[in-house]
């Protein structure tokens, strides 16, 4: 079997995850890639979305990433997120309440200057990946 | 002279407020270490962050990005100012405001229009009373554990009024940590971006075999687009890290000297007290001792 690879996913508050990966899977900005042992430099920017990891012991393992971007090395997976939970971290009700208000607002008249519709719609999604995440196992 | 009274009083005044200095004094060392573990916890991200940038700075061209480039006319300066919320804690909210004024003094001309973004009460109070405008403030952020998010919803706005052309140039003042007993304010430009450093560190070296041969998506110039903002997103936050820390260490610092003060005092009000006691000894023997000797007459 390949060698594992290091995960290291990491936020401007904590370090969330960092052990020891057979395969990590992130959604890139151009589509999801995996990585394994070995991969060639890369770097890219991340969508609002999950990363699916196996670690050592073969365990599929759920992360949800927000605003961010992954570098990959043959040896060594970095992500730098601005938002970063582990599936079983993640606060579902808030995460409902977040999607409840961004719906909400989404709802509103488009002309309203005092709402900004870009931003709600980020919240939404977020929301809806974080729901999603968590739903997982 | 003050009577004995007085001075019991007094002493007992001095003690109370040397156990609040003490509780405060404790209260802000505590808090400093959550600061300081948020700042610890912060250095990984910063470091990975800025050598990805750099990285990518030194082969993206530098004119590329409408943030990097300095504007032709200065006209409308903008200044964060990150101060403390509440006080007791030396000259620390007014170094940062002083740097404050002796910079805008330093850029003022007949067609600049300054204005600023606070975080904490301090220094906008500071702002009101000098009638200066003030684009947004955010209180109850510093001195507290600071989400990720604050630093970048509020450096999103800059980045867009900098791109709308509503801000010319954007500084930055916060309070360097630099050690227990020494935070300087510290002054940074956040817009236009100052060139990158794409100096290689330890790290970057070890490391650096692998880096120009990065494959990039979408590419290196749209990865760049994206990680300029944040780089602003990140210094802010570092920024407010580094003011938190301070802020707790000033406190603790200036804590530490009002309680010494107060001990100091105790000292000198017992002695006091101890020689009004004499007196008063003293002046009743005197009195009983005059008394039997006139009894005796």
């Amino acid at each position: 079997m390949a060698a594992n690879i290091h995960l290291e996913v990491v936020t401007p508050e904590k370090i969330v995850v960092s052990e020891e990966a057979q395969i990590v899977a992130s959604p890139g900005s151009m589509g999801e890639f995996g990585v394994l042992s070995g991969h060639t430099p890369f770097l890219t920017t991340l969508k609002t979305g999950m990363i699916r990891y196996t670690d050592a012991s073969g365990k599929e393992n759920y992360v949800f990433v927000s605003g961010g971007f992954a570098e990959a090395l043959p040896g060594k997976v970095t992500v730098l997120a601005e938002s970063a939970e582990k599936s079983n971290d993640i606060d579902v009700k808030r995460a409902k309440e977040a999607f409840e208000r961004a719906e909400k607002r989404l709802a509103e008249d488009r002309t309203r200057e005092d709402i900004d519709f870009a931003r709600a719609r980020a919240s939404l999604e977020r929301a809806t990946v974080r729901i999603r995440v968590a739903g997982i196992n | 002279m003050a009577t004995l009274k007085d001075i019991q009083l007094k002493i007992s005044a001095v003690k109370k407020t040397r156990q609040i200095t003490k509780a405060m004094n404790m209260v802000a060392a505590s808090r400093l270490r959550g600061a300081q573990s948020g700042m610890e916890a912060f250095r990984p991200f910063a470091g990975k962050f800025a050598e990805v940038l750099g990285s990518l700075a030194e082969r993206a061209g530098e004119e590329t990005n409408p943030l990097l480039v300095p504007k032709e006319e200065v006209k409308n300066i903008h200044v964060v100012l990150c101060t403390s919320d509440r006080g007791l804690c030396g000259g620390f909210n007014a170094n940062l405001i002083e740097k404050a004024a002796a910079f805008m003094k330093e850029k003022a001309g007949a067609d600049i229009a300054f204005s600023l973004t606070n975080f904490g009460k301090k220094g906008r109070d500071w702002c009101r009373k000098e009638n200066l405008q003030i684009d947004s403030e955010h209180l109850g952020v510093v001195g507290t554990t600071i989400p990720f998010s604050i630093a970048s919803t509020a450096g999103k706005t800059l980045v867009d009024a900098f791109l709308a052309d509503t801000y010319d140039e954007v500084y930055i003042i916060y309070a360097e940590f630099v050690s227990m007993a020494r935070q300087i304010p510290g002054l940074q430009q956040l817009l236009p971006i100052p060139p990158i450093e794409t100096g290689e560190t330890e790290e970057s070296e070890a490391a650096g075999a692998y880096l120009p041969e990065h494959i990039c998506e979408p590419s290196t110039d749209a990865l760049l687009g994206d990680m300029l903002p944040k780089n602003v997103y990140v210094q802010i936050y570092s920024a407010l890290l580094e003011t938190s820390t301070s802020e707790h260490a000033a406190r603790m610092m200036a804590m530490d000297n009002a309680t010494k003060a107060c001990n100091d005092m105790l000292e000198n009000l017992t002695l006091v007290y101890n020689k009004a006691r004499q007196a008063a000894i003293t002046a009743e023997l005197m009195d009983i001792v005059g008394g039997a000797e006139a009894l005796k007459g």
